[in-house]
């Protein structure tokens, strides 16, 4: 028995410590948001946060990530870098199939975490690692400099 | 991909004495279908795509699917436009499978690909929708006992503006169900569209940044398995034999489902099917494909060109002018095998019973999905339910319905319904690629440089003879050589050819513009090289030759001012132009930006394109595909390829299936030329008008000219 926090409740799952915790999200808790891409940490459409960290849980055995706070697409929006992501993901229209977008936003909200005025440089390093195959990277990089612009504007408005 | 003539969708309309309107004016088996339904509330049904309830709830069922490019938004803009309802009043619904009422008109199928839908729609849903709301406002005024010219409808409700007195449109919508659908409707004029060309927000977009959306692959159904596959790694082969022994040791493994040429492993999960799968010892007899190799497909395609195609395009005398002209310029082009690797991989979850089949998953071809069910499974067509998800990205790799009738034999040996997702590996070796094609291509120029004779002979399969076959005539794949039959420069001899070369060992068909993607690279490559030759600028040799087509040329004037074209570049750099012309309808013209390094790394550093794409219904989606594509075109020209050995794909996943990443996007600029034309395809174009503009921005910076695709693997080897 492996116990899970994820987004903030407890999850017992009777399941093998080796089992990604992708498998365990989509397959024995029916959280389908977060996607499986590549199954081999290639293309991020399976990043969720532990700790706040941009983790890829397609590699990540469920027995590591116990004991972690687990945050996924379907809670980003609960905190307020997530809230700011997803609305600048809306206003600039970001989305096209919207597959990859789920890993998008989670690695979008864990580098605005971490550096709230990212350069285009950080943006590369941040994301380089989520695919997208319709190709929405221009709108992604627009998406988190508004994002941090209105998350500043936020924290400056108090 | 190409379409069934428009010719003939224009002649069968007018035929029936109703122009584009009756191929869509369903009523009696819409209502039919209504009545069979269980609708509740009462619903009236002026055609199949729209509903409006007592409630006042509009529907719109979409035929047209949503893979990214925007249709549910663009779609339900057309119908409220004319129906006067606010964009936010539209619910959409997915659409079963039925060809007699979901047909795209451009293909006589239900079908969603060749960048057709608003082509396709344009008219027929604002006719749709003006129908609907001619008959609802007679409704309002029948009641009132007024003439319908003194009411007016807006945002659902109709006015009596006299009086002022107001019905919803769900109020009216069983009285107007009752009445005749008008034999004619007035469309409005362009200058009084309230949504047509304004940027609208995308219907689909919330649910797709907060993880509910449901795709194929996130269905979930009460005692579900999941499974996944190796399909034969070579195409022809078979199972010799399976030990499974050591997959049914495993933990949550159910069972092991052996057919011909697939193996599956049905499991409660993905993790302990994915191990299962690992542990099993599949031996394979490879069949007659398994020495194959890339270089063998090359050398059968080479061959072929030798041989004279069958005439595509013809005027002039190509060939004697071009034997007799002055100067004589000739190259081969090749473009490779390529896979999609859309993001979601290939699922399908289906339930197989004695009398009933159940299929859900994300597919552009809905009715071939149900047929190939039907066939697999022996039931009758309205024996199997097809629900449809979003699919998480089509490119034209769900316009095959192979892994549906996979999954369909594979549920025929469980019991209850099986979710049947392919790994990221057997999702790109097990591909239906767009082609290999292999070109020659000749000019006869004059003294001055000017082209007099123009011969293109291209070689791959006629994947519309598998695919289409009524759209199959003459021995021309009209999608092979969709993009050179429409050359646009003024040349006085011009012939193109196909030459019918299949390769039986790859399943092949549509990759995002498949014949404009490879014949656009080929032809705006080889019009660089004559420029080049005549020591004239590219843009100016261009602009020169398109005297009879202005659309052109006023796409490429736009993009080559927007771009700085003849601007000096920091060291290293080039720029590259190129001009995408289809059966689309749209004129593109690209200006790429390029450093490359001496190891024969290709940076892109700006990319600039201008667009007409006639009348334009959501220019912020219009800007999105160009975008999208564009980035899907500099991955595929860079890298792309899909390479044999011993008839395996060598690829597998994306680290070497190179795809662009953020850190590689140049900065891209769309500018959008408005004309009052018809609508023209969108979702295509921009990856087609890219490998080129690329390939000639790689000259102008290292004049090396690539004429093989992908290109670093050529500079590298150059």
């Amino acid at each position: 028995m492996t116990t899970l926090k994820i987004n903030g409740k407890s999850h017992t799952v009777d399941v093998s410590p080796d089992m990604p915790l992708l498998w365990v999200l989509r397959d024995v808790l029916g959280m389908n948001g977060t996607k499986f891409g590549c199954g081999v940490a290639l293309c991020g459409a399976c990043t969720v946060h532990l700790d706040g960290i941009p983790t890829r849980s397609c590699v990540m055995p469920v027995s590591a990530a116990a004991g972690h706070a687990i945050t996924t697409i379907e809670a980003i929006g609960a905190t307020p870098v997530g809230k700011q992501v997803q609305q600048a993901w809306l206003d600039l229209e970001v989305v096209q199939c919207g597959y990859c977008q789920s890993g998008q936003i989670m690695s979008a909200a864990a580098l605005l975490a971490k550096i709230p005025a990212p350069t285009d440089t950080d943006i590369d390093q941040a994301m380089s690692g989520n695919i997208c195959r319709c190709g929405t990277y221009p709108r992604i990089r627009e998406a988190i400099k508004q994002a941090a612009k209105t998350s500043a504007m936020v924290k400056g408005g108090g | 991909m190409a379409r069934v003539s428009r010719r003939h969708f224009l002649t069968a309309g007018a035929a029936a004495g109703g122009g584009l309107l009756l191929g869509w004016h369903f009523d009696a088996q819409a209502r039919g279908a209504a009545r069979a339904t269980k609708a509740t509330p009462p619903a009236f049904a002026p055609n199949a795509f729209i509903r409006i309830g007592t409630d006042g709830r509009v529907t719109l069922v979409m035929n047209q699917v949503e893979m990214g490019q925007g249709t549910y938004t663009s779609m339900p803009m057309l119908l409220a436009e004319e129906l006067e309802i606010g964009l936010d009043q539209v619910r959409l619904e997915h659409a079963p499978p039925n060809d007699k009422l979901y047909a795209n008109p451009l293909f006589g199928d239900q079908e969603t690909g060749a960048s057709s839908s608003v082509r396709a729609f344009y008219e027929p849903l604002r006719r749709a929708g003006a129908a609907a709301r001619t008959m609802l406002v007679a409704a309002a005024a029948a009641t009132w006992n007024v003439d319908p010219e003194s009411c007016r409808a807006e945002k659902g409700v109709v006015t009596h503006s006299p009086t002022g007195r107001t019905l919803t449109y769900g109020a009216l919508a069983g009285k107007a169900a009752k009445l005749p659908v008008p034999a004619k409707v007035t469309l409005k004029e362009p200058k009084d569209f309230k949504l047509i060309g304004t940027p609208a927000k995308r219907l689909d977009t919330p649910a797709k940044v907060n993880g509910t959306a449901q795709f194929g692959i996130d269905v979930r159904l009460p005692g579900m398995k999941v499974a996944t596959v190796a399909a034969s790694p070579v195409l022809g082969g078979k199972v010799a034999s399976v030990d499974d022994s050591k997959a049914r040791a495993i933990k949550g493994v159910r069972q092991i489902v052996r057919l011909d040429d697939v193996v599956a492993v049905v499991a409660d999960h993905m993790w302990a099917a994915t191990q299962g799968l690992k542990a099993l010892a599949i031996r394979w007899d490879d069949g007659p494909n398994r020495t194959l190799s890339t270089a063998d497909v090359v050398q059968g395609l080479a061959a072929a060109v030798q041989t004279p195609g069958v005439v595509a395009r013809k005027e002039g005398d190509a060939a004697a002018a071009i034997a007799g002209a002055p100067a004589k310029m000739e190259a081969v082009y090749q473009v490779p095998f390529l896979a999609h690797a859309a993001m979601e991989p290939i699922n399908c979850t289906v339930h197989v019973r004695p009398d009933r089949c159940e299929v859900w998953t994300g597919s552009q071809v809905l009715s071939r999905a149900q047929a190939t069910a039907a066939k697999v499974t022996g039931l009758p067509l309205e024996k199997v339910i097809v629900h449809n998800h979003y699919l998480g990205g089509g490119f034209g790799r769900r316009l095959e319905h192979d892994y549906v009738k996979q999954a369909v034999r594979i549920a025929q040996q469980v019991d209850g319904p099986v979710k049947v997702v392919w790994s990221r590996e057997e999702d790109i070796r097990h591909d239906v690629y767009r082609p290999y094609y292999y070109d020659r291509i000749a000019a006869g120029v004059d003294a001055r440089g000017q082209p007099i004779a123009w011969m293109h002979r291209l070689a791959g399969p006629a994947i519309l003879a598998r695919y289409l076959p009524a759209a199959f005539k003459d021995g021309i794949d009209p999608d092979g050589v969709d993009g050179a039959v429409h050359l646009v420069y003024d040349i006085p001899a011009i012939q193109v050819e196909f030459v019918r070369h299949e390769e039986p060992v790859l399943n092949t068909g549509f990759w995002r513009g498949v014949g404009v993607t490879h014949n656009t690279f080929v032809i705006e490559s080889f019009i660089d090289e004559l420029a080049a030759a005549a020591k004239q600028d590219p843009v100016a040799y261009r602009r020169g030759l398109l005297g009879k087509s202005p659309r052109a040329r006023a796409v490429l004037d736009l993009a080559a001012k927007a771009a700085g074209w003849g601007q000096p570049l920091p060291a290293g750099r080039g720029r590259g132009v190129s001009l995408l012309y289809s059966g689309w309808g749209s004129y593109l013209a690209q200006v790429a930006e390029v450093a490359v390094s001496k190891s024969g790394e290709v940076r892109v550093h700006r990319v600039v394109c201008a667009v007409d794409c006639g009348t334009v219904v959501n220019p912020d989606t219009v800007k999105a595909q160009i975008e999208g594509g564009i980035v899907f075109g500099i991955g595929g020209a860079l890298w792309g390829e899909a390479t044999l050995e011993k008839g395996r794909v060598q690829q597998s996943n994306f680290h070497d299936v190179r795809v662009l990443r953020i850190n590689e996007t140049p900065a891209i600029e769309v500018h959008l030329v408005r004309t009052g034309e018809s609508p023209g395809g969108i979702g295509e174009p921009g990856t087609a008008v890219t490998a080129p503009a690329l390939a000639n921005a790689v000259f102008a910076a290292t004049g090396k000219r690539i004429r093989t695709l992908p290109l670093e693997r050529q500079l590298r080897s150059a």
